[in-house]
């Protein structure tokens, strides 16, 4: 019975900072960003929109925008609009799957090491001070370059160098809540450990890590991108903003559109997590 | 003429939802050299009005009318030129929490030097010199080296005591004191209300002392006003005000404090019913009038009622107050019939009961063989100050943590080395807790019935949903709150209502013993009687033992059957409450009363003042742990050998190296005056 | 604080050992082996078999770290410099000295021939950024927490999100439209090549700003938030109704406070610069380090990936100690 009441209680406490967000125009603008790409995600397959592999050889002579390619075309001759909205779609499935697969085992390894001490907690500490000495690019690129560019390695990847950094908050955070008088109310009726770090403790980290949960899409966002353009983003054919920039970035000086618009589209996203994270703090702030 | 002169003050807050008039209508004088004290409780405006004063309330307050004319000059109108001279000038403040108000990264010497600059523009020497002086006067122990150290190398009184220092290094004409003692020991807070008289005559100085206990400020002020919801409601002389209370909010506020002598059997609290309202909603007639007994309507909630001069200098806010003269007479229903004392099975039994904590390669006895016994049915109750391990007794009894040595028998087992997870589950819900914090006690995440339900079922009383939501109904009941209740959220209830939720929850098992650490210490004083009426009256209904953890000996004598006195980690005098609070004392025990505030100016107290600070748990003498400052100490015997443990007869126990016969010839402490 | 930092080394020493081998680790998953890395994509099966097992290849995963550990600190001599093997490899230090970190496979050198020039071009760029940053995130970051809800405050917000929110590549592409495309008042590569008609200073014009703006502004937040929360501190309102002038209460009692959690942010900013430049330099075209340590992942150059990230980690984790030990100095509390 423990599992259901748990997250009755995190849905019934999340509402209040959703009913809450109008008041940040802040959040709201960001939220509204968020929700146009994701609209347009879903909504990808239904729009009349060119094929985005399909190559235009016509449009190649002038890539520029017409009212076949309303952005243009890449250097390939593909429809600019058609692969930045499908190259959305991808950016919005792994980022936000990146992202929870991270908290999930962030949050483990946080909880264990807090609750437990000890051992347990340098052993996690340690281990996750390795990780976090790291420059986080130069462990991106050494591990992409030797596992492969894909959707699922780069998942591995942003888990890999994130988690630790959501064990270290959750970690502080659970230290912090283990000295609160409901703790020891729950070993008073002879909770189990589990049961008081999943009930008990867990969702009162939750204030702190949405704002994180956001900021870390957004940068998490900002990393496929970067790893697109380094080449080791999705394998082509896939439309894929990060990398159709650094397709496009030789031609920059004749063609500045190309690598323009993928740009933009990215940084659109990227500000629309950071103004939300950033209305998320100021509103839990004003509490 | 008036040092200050507030006129007509209404202070406004711009808030999310529009704005709010903390203070809506404030008047008071104050003449040079006077002290007076003003008492409220949390949320009534005393700090509000306090910053207001100096001008300082950040971007969203402002003053919205009247003014604060200050020698002779309106501060409500000042220029930053003038506020500068004016603050730390003429106007010091001392603040609640001197831990916080120090500069972590200056030196003590550095921030005490800014202000003979900053005022008269000293030189470094001088300020230097001035800062010296100042500290010594304040009492500091060798100024020169507490000058360079930083906040957090002083104790929690000494900090005061810097913070008391730079308050007076300008020669202020007026000092404000926030609470200046909330937060220190009673024996620390004893000798910093004695050093603000002493500085009072030496330099002169006007006081304006708030606060929201009776007690310190009947040892410290003239002249005491009562703040209710940003009003002034009564206004007198303190002799007049303790004597014959004229206003049904200050009757209120002395009903629910424990008089020195009183106890549950024979003048039970009385409480206020219902909480603060919040600022700005309040009635605008009467701020007191929802919570007034004998508010009339068409009387009280008709006009604004103005104040009234009662008598000479006794002024009051009351429609009604030529009516309320008589004392209210004692409901005799709420007192608690005595138990006999004789013959009561004993629930708990401590046989030098020692938890120790390794620190590196020493070790910290945070409990030193304590042995004492608990009854059926009777309240136990346990008083030190900080440091002195209550509290661990408290988690090891309760199964919170484990003791290292000793024997501890609750209900037939011994449970000394035993946490919660290696006793049996009805051992568990026998022996349960409150907290003292109601902030913490409750998992914000949860709502309040939560619980309660699932101690229900942990604890195998109720498994059905329908038996379940009928129980915790009934428990709510129990603690006087309305079913409803169990799906709000902790942050929706007053500390109040979060403390019986408290006790419901620990209720909730049936315990045979319960342990309360100290479960009112920070809820309102009109709300702490109500909590300790009820814990008193569940307490005595289900017959069950309760064991008392408090720093507060007016409480302690109050609801108290034996009490034992605790000092560092060891038992320094244990027995009935009735022989601890007459001779013959431990010296401990002793110092401990007469450092108590007393609510009553009529009163007199032996006055013993404690040297020096509690020494570091790590580094204690081998002998009495009180021998580093006591006051009777007789000698190297004290340093060196425990002290033997002296029977004054009929269960009174005092540890001291003092014969019987000399610590009988003691003076009472409280005395009253002819 | 001896001790302390002693302690300290010990463990960055540790964290550096189990790094470089979890780099090895990586490594083993990319296809394609040093022998035939080594040969060249040419060389036929049996050569590239031969020279496996001369180098011992097949040997389990620890023993071939030891080995190259034992390279790295001078005690063993390295293989592929063994005139046995005809690779004519040579490196003039020697095939056994402290600090050898191997021979590049991808450059076909010495792996410390390659990589100080580089590492020199990267640290010049680098520093540069991080002379802008300081000043920069300090002086946006103190004003707007000054003035915590003000509409300074509100605009230098605004303007550091938008600034944290352009990855660098992004706004290498911004910048070089800007500049580059529509302006013709920059160069859009930086070789630091001064025959290509920019000067060396117009060359690290854009890299230096691409670098330092991202940076600056998620710095810029930090300082604000400190700024912000000292300002409400009790302390704060002693020393201003104490009658201290504004500008002291600023300098002396709030900027000191505000300042000690940002240092340790601002001195882990060059961890990330480290991170930074690898895209800086790709898009510029600059012969840095970033860019070698990318070429090399790319290439599966192991020698060289080891050495970068041994460099890289050693910087970050030296950084790490600077900054706790700067803590220590500046907060009292931490001394003890």
């Amino acid at each position: 019975m423990s599992a259901p009441t748990a997250t009755e209680s995190a849905g019934r406490a999340t509402p209040s900072l959703w009913r809450r967000l109008p008041s940040s125009p802040v959040a709201m603008v960001g939220l509204g960003i968020v929700l146009f790409w994701i609209v347009l995600a879903l909504a990808a397959p239904l729009l009349p929109l060119a094929a985005p592999n399909a190559q235009d050889y016509m449009a190649m002579g002038h890539p520029g925008s017409s009212a076949r390619h309303w952005l243009g075309v890449d250097p390939l001759g593909r429809d600019l609009l058609s692969r930045i909205i499908w190259g959305g779609r991808t950016v919005l499935a792994v980022a936000p799957l990146a992202v929870i697969v991270a908290y999930t085992v962030g949050c483990a390894m946080g909880l264990l090491a807090g609750y437990y001490r000890g051992w347990v907690d340098a052993a996690i500490s340690r281990a996750a001070d390795v990780i976090l000495s790291f420059p986080v690019v130069v462990l991106y690129v050494i591990l992409i370059a030797n596992i492969g560019p894909s959707a699922l390695n780069i998942v591995v990847a942003v888990v890999l160098a994130s988690a630790p950094g959501i064990a270290r908050i959750v970690r502080g955070l659970v230290l912090s809540l283990m000295h609160q008088e409901f703790v020891a109310a729950a070993y008073l009726r002879r909770e189990s450990d589990v049961f008081v770090m999943l009930v008990e403790l867990l969702p009162n980290c939750r204030g702190p890590l949405i704002t994180d949960f956001c900021l870390r899409l957004g940068y998490t966002t900002i990393t496929i991108g970067t790893l697109g353009f380094l080449g080791l983003g999705l394998p082509p054919p896939n439309p894929d903003w990060g990398g159709m920039v650094k397709q496009a970035t030789s031609m920059i000086t004749v063609f500045p559109h190309m690598s323009l618009y993928p740009t933009l589209a990215l940084v659109s996203l990227i500000l629309g997590f950071n103004l939300l994270a950033d209305g998320i703090t100021e509103l839990s702030q004003a509490d | 003429m008036s040092l200050l002169s507030i006129r007509n003050l209404r202070v406004e807050y711009t808030t999310a939802r529009g704005t709010v008039a903390a203070i809506p209508e404030f008047s008071l004088d104050i003449a040079q050299g006077e002290s007076f004290g003003l008492v409220g409780e949390s949320g009534c405006g005393k700090s509000t009005l306090i910053m207001a004063i100096m001008g300082y309330m950040g971007r969203n307050g402002r003053v919205a009318g009247g003014e604060i004319l200050f020698e002779g000059r309106d501060l409500a109108r000042a220029s930053a030129e003038e506020w500068r001279k004016i603050r730390g000038g003429r106007i010091a403040i001392v603040y609640q929490e001197p831990a916080t108000a120090l500069n972590p990264s200056m030196t003590i010497g550095q921030q005490l030097m800014e202000v003979p600059i900053a005022h008269g523009g000293a030189s470094t020497a001088e300020a230097r010199t001035r800062a010296e002086r100042v500290l010594a006067d304040v009492h500091l122990p060798d100024p020169d080296s507490v000058m360079r150290r930083y906040p957090h190398q002083l104790s929690g009184g000494q900090k005061q005591r810097v913070v008391i220092a730079m308050a007076l290094l300008a020669n202020p004409s007026l000092l404000l004191l926030d609470e200046p003692t909330t937060g220190l020991d009673v024996t620390v807070e004893a000798a910093v209300l004695d050093l603000l008289n002493e500085l009072r005559e030496k330099y002169g100085t006007a006081l304006f002392y708030i606060s929201h206990n009776l007690g310190v400020i009947a040892q410290v002020c003239d002249r005491i006003g009562v703040m209710y919801a940003g009003k002034l409601v009564e206004d007198a002389p303190a002799a007049a005000l303790f004597a014959t209370p004229r206003h049904p909010y200050t009757r209120g506020l002395l009903g629910s404090l424990p008089r020195p002598g009183a106890d549950k059997h024979t003048h039970p609290l009385v409480s206020i019913p219902g909480v603060v309202p919040s600022a700005g909603r309040a009635p605008e007639s009467c701020g007191f009038l929802t919570r007034c007994a004998l508010a009339q309507p068409g009387v009280c909630d008709a006009a604004p009622v103005p104040m009234e001069a009662v008598s000479g200098g006794h002024l009051v806010r009351c429609a009604r107050w030529a009516e309320v003269e008589a004392p209210a007479a004692t409901p005799a229903s709420a007192t608690v019939a005595p138990i006999a004392q004789e013959r009561a099975e004993i629930v708990m039994r401590a046989d030098e009961v020692s938890r120790m904590f390794p620190v590196g390669k020493r070790r910290l006895l945070a409990n030193d063989r304590l042995s004492f016994v608990a009854k059926r049915g009777h309240v136990l109750a346990i008083v030190g100050e900080s440091g002195s391990g209550k509290s661990t007794f408290a988690k090891v009894l309760a199964g919170l943590d484990a003791a290292t040595s000793g024997r501890l028998d609750v209900l037939g087992d011994d449970v000394a080395g035993k946490p919660v997870r290696k006793r049996t589950a009805a051992k568990v819900a026998a022996v349960q807790m409150v907290f003292q914090n109601p902030d913490g006690t409750l998992n914000p995440s949860h709502p309040v019935g939560w619980p309660l339900a699932r101690a229900l079922r942990k604890f195998g009383i109720a498994r059905e949903r329908k038996d379940v939501d009928a129980r915790v109904a009934a428990l709510l009941d129990m603690v006087r709150l309305p079913a409803s209740l169990r799906h709000a959220l902790p942050r929706q209830l007053s500390g109040g209502q979060k403390q019986r939720i408290a006790i419901a929850r620990a209720f909730a098992g049936n315990p045979e013993l319960l342990v309360a650490d100290e479960p009112v210490s920070a809820l309102d004083v009109s709300v702490q009687a109500a909590v300790i009426n009820l814990l008193l009256r569940i307490q005595a209904e289900h017959g069950t033992t309760l064991v008392f953890i408090s720093h507060d000996l007016g409480l302690v004598r109050y609801l108290a059957d034996e009490v034992v006195v605790m000092y560092l980690g060891q038992v320094m005098e244990s027995g009935p409450v009735a022989a601890l609070f007459d001779p013959p004392y431990h010296p401990y025990t002793e110092a401990l009363l007469s450092a108590v505030p007393v609510p009553d100016p009529s009163l007199r107290t032996t006055r013993i003042r404690l040297e020096g600070e509690i020494p570091s748990p790590l580094n204690v003498p081998p002998g009495c742990r009180f021998a580093t400052r006591c006051p009777r100490k007789l000698g190297a015997v004290c340093d060196d050998t425990p002290p033997p443990a002296r029977d004054a007869g009929n269960d009174h126990v005092i540890h001291c190296h003092i014969p019987l016969e000399r610590l009988r010839q003691s003076e009472p402490v409280f005395r009253h005056a002819s | 604080m001896i001790r302390y930092i002693l302690r300290r080394a010990v463990e960055m020493l540790l964290t550096l050992l189990v790094a470089s081998f979890l780099v090895f680790v990586v490594t083993e998953f990319s296809p394609g082996n040093v022998a035939r890395k080594t040969l060249g994509a040419f060389a036929l099966q049996s050569q590239v078999d031969l020279l496996y097992e001369k180098l011992h290849l097949n040997d389990p995963l620890m023993v071939r770290y030891v080995r190259w550990l034992g390279v790295l600190t001078g005690t063993v001599a390295d293989p592929l410099q063994d005139p046995a093997l005809k690779l004519d490899f040579k490196d003039p230090r020697g095939d056994r000295y402290f600090g050898n970190f191997g021979y590049s496979t991808m450059y076909k050198a010495p792996v410390n021939d390659v990589l100080w020039d580089r590492l020199g071009n990267t640290a010049l760029l680098a520093g540069l950024a991080f002379a802008v940053i300081v000043p920069l995130s300090l002086v946006l970051g103190v004003l707007a927490g000054m003035n915590a809800g003000s509409v300074l405050d509100r605009a230098l917000s605004t303007v550091s999100i938008v600034m944290t929110s352009i990855p660098e590549f992004a706004l290498g592409v911004l910048l070089v439209a800007i500049f580059v495309v529509w302006l013709h008042i920059l160069p859009g590569t930086s070789p630091l090549d001064s025959h290509s008609g920019w000067s060396i200073a117009q060359q690290l014009v854009l890299p230096v700003a691409v670098l330092a703006i991202y940076d600056a502004g998620y710095v810029a937040r930090m300082v604000r938030t400190s700024m912000a929360e000292v300002m409400a501190k009790p302390y704060v309102r002693t020393a201003v109704l104490k009658g201290l002038p504004r500008h002291r209460v600023i300098l002396r009692h709030a900027l000191r406070n505000a300042l000690i959690a940002p240092f340790t942010v601002i001195l882990l900013q060059i961890n990330w610069l480290i991170g930074g430049v690898v895209v800086t330099e790709l898009v510029f075209a600059y012969p840095g380090f970033g860019r070698m340590l990318l070429d090399a992942s790319l290439f599966g150059d192991v020698s060289l990936i080891e050495a970068a990230t041994l460099i890289a980690l050693f910087v970050a984790t030296s950084t790490q100690l600077l900054s706790d030990v700067g803590y220590r100095v500046l907060d009292p509390q931490a001394r003890r």
